[in-house]
């Protein structure tokens, strides 16, 4: 504090013959210990923390989440490591001591021009840093796994991508293997060090599709193909939960899904397509989107779009063009 | 305005509010009976359930509204959808749908998963899906989504003479589904049917398809 340096703080007592440390001393003092704690804490939390803060790495996308909440939390940490050490200094040095005078107020802080710029500067950089740091990791990496509508800003470079339709109904998700006959299944199986193009849409109300492990959220609209890739980069289980309210049975919409080998992919895409045939000729040829009958009531599965699956190289199999139908 | 009158205005306003909340809080917390399967189980036997599916209740409150029915096990239909069952026990289900049925917005519903065999009984003949495209179509399904169950229930012909007022008697067109599976471990399980169909709502998924005792209840399973 630049006015009044000369006042003795709050709850301060010159004692006989000690000499008080000035207020630009305690500023030192506190910037000192300041300094020193980000510098060990900080670097320490990263290393770490840093690895098991959520949602983990099972995907790049999941990575680069918890990336960002690493620098989130990296630029927190600083601030409020400056509040508590305030708080315990105050607390410990300026506190009014038992039958001493009563606590005297500081200078104050208003009209202040050092601390205002200083105010001012601090924040400004800490927003504008995260507003263009959370502007490039919202396009980094693959699109940061949110849904980017059926026209992806951000597309990728791999040549096997392996599209999976994410199909939301009240009230449970099911999955369609395009490029493995278009079977549907409620079971959500990937394969590790794999591009993944999730197709997410709906059959009736808003729902989002979240794979919280891979990193992935997507809104489920009906009649929209939203799409959200993701790279697989650890085997495991993952949950997928709707995270959308959309009625009574919300709550419950929830399964799980595995990343497993590209070779126990392989064969577990090929039983399933087996052990579901009869089903799959039953269904509507693939397409991106659906519309039900108008009725509501009853009718059955239209395709609206009747594409190809071509956006993008696919993965597996050469899927059979659609066709349309109804 | 003096000071007696705004003190009675802000008491009467104060007590209309509280009865206001006490009858809304009461009309939520009113839910249906529940059916109780456990009471009297002996470890190692199957429990019995059985269910029926009517195309309208034809009673108050919601005469319109389709609904599920359970049986009792001393025989008298309920109008819930609560029942409880005994944990790791085989629950042989009976279902009789007096309604009728339609092409399915998704066929992958058409699957029976998570019974005893993957397998179903439709009127005596072993199921393990169902064309919705072709005959009468499913009207229904009973559905645990937590425990992968799903069964679809054939349809009736919807211009024959349908039971209109539950609950139904056989005398009434009616399909027959039979099936088995194993109970898991104590806790809430929330089941429902999948087919929207609540005509009249948006996307047929609403009134009856949101509302316990109806289309939608709770297999509570006891140790």
């Amino acid at each position: 504090m630049s006015e009044g340096s000369d006042i003795p703080p709050a709850g301060s007592q010159p004692a006989d013959g000690d000499a008080e440390p000035t207020e630009t001393h305690h500023w030192w003092r506190l910037i000192a210990v300041w300094v020193v704690a980000s510098a060990i804490l900080d670097p320490l939390f990263y290393v770490l923390a840093g690895p098991h803060i959520p949602p983990g790495r099972m995907t790049d996308t999941a990575g680069g989440a918890q990336f960002d909440f690493n620098v989130l939390l990296a630029i927190a940490l600083p601030v409020l490591l400056g509040v508590w050490i305030f708080m315990i200094y105050a607390i410990v040095i300026w506190r009014a001591s038992r039958g001493g005078p009563d606590p005297v107020g500081g200078p104050a802080a208003r009209g202040n021009t050092s601390i205002q710029v200083g105010w001012i500067l601090t924040t400004t950089v800490i927003v504008l840093f995260l507003a263009g740091f959370g502007t490039y990791e919202l396009v980094q990496p693959g699109g940061a796994g949110g849904g980017q509508g059926p026209s992806p800003i951000w597309t990728p470079t791999s040549h096997t991508v392996l599209p999976v339709q994410v199909i939301g109904q009240q009230w449970k998700f099911t999955y369609r293997y395009p490029t493995y006959g278009g079977f549907e299944t409620t079971e959500l199986v990937i394969p590790d060090h794999t591009t993944i193009a999730f197709h997410v849409t709906s059959l009736d109300v808003i729902h989002s599709f979240w794979a919280y492990q891979l990193g992935v959220k997507a809104d489920a609209n009906p009649a929209q193909d939203n799409v959200a890739y993701t790279t697989t980069a650890q085997l495991g289980s993952f949950t997928v939960r709707c995270s959308e309210l959309c009625g009574i049975w919300h709550g419950a919409m929830y399964n799980s899904g595995r990343v497993v080998s590209p070779t126990a992919f392989q064969a577990w895409a090929t039983a399933t397509q087996e052990s579901l045939q009869a089903n799959t000729k039953l269904l509507p040829p693939f397409s991106y989107t659906y519309i039900p009958d108008a009725n509501g009531a009853d009718g059955g599965l239209y395709p609206d779009n009747v594409d190809p699956y071509s956006k993008i190289q696919t993965y597996g199999a050469t899927p059979a063009k659609p066709t349309s139908k109804g | 305005m003096s000071k007696q009158w705004k003190i009675t205005i802000a008491i009467g306003s104060f007590v209309v509010a509280a009865l206001g909340v006490m009858f809304a809080v009461l009309a939520l917390a009113k839910e249906p009976p529940s059916v109780d399967y456990a009471a009297g189980h002996e470890v190692g036997q199957p429990v019995n359930v059985t269910l029926q599916t009517v195309g309208s209740y034809g009673l108050a409150p919601h005469p319109t509204w389709v609904s599920y029915m359970t049986r009792s096990p001393q025989g008298g239909w309920v109008h819930t959808t609560l029942w409880q069952v005994p944990a790791h026990t085989r629950i042989n289900v009976t279902i009789y749908n007096y309604d009728s049925g339609s092409p399915l917005r998704n066929q992958q519903i058409g699957l029976v998963t998570g019974t005893i065999g993957n397998v179903a009984h439709l009127n005596g003949k072993t199921i393990h899906l169902v064309n919705s495209n072709a005959g009468n179509g499913v009207g229904h399904t009973f559905s645990i989504p937590t425990l992968g169950i799903n069964i679809p229930l054939y349809g009736n012909n919807g211009n024959a003479n349908l039971c209109a007022v539950a609950p139904c008697s056989r005398k009434s067109p009616n399909q027959v589904i039979k099936f088995s599976f194993m109970s898991p471990g104590p806790g809430q399980y929330p089941w429902q049917c999948f087919v929207p169909c609540a005509l009249g709502y948006l996307y047929g998924n609403g009134g009856p398809m949101q509302t316990i005792g109806y289309m939608d209840g709770f297999m509570q399973v006891v140790s």
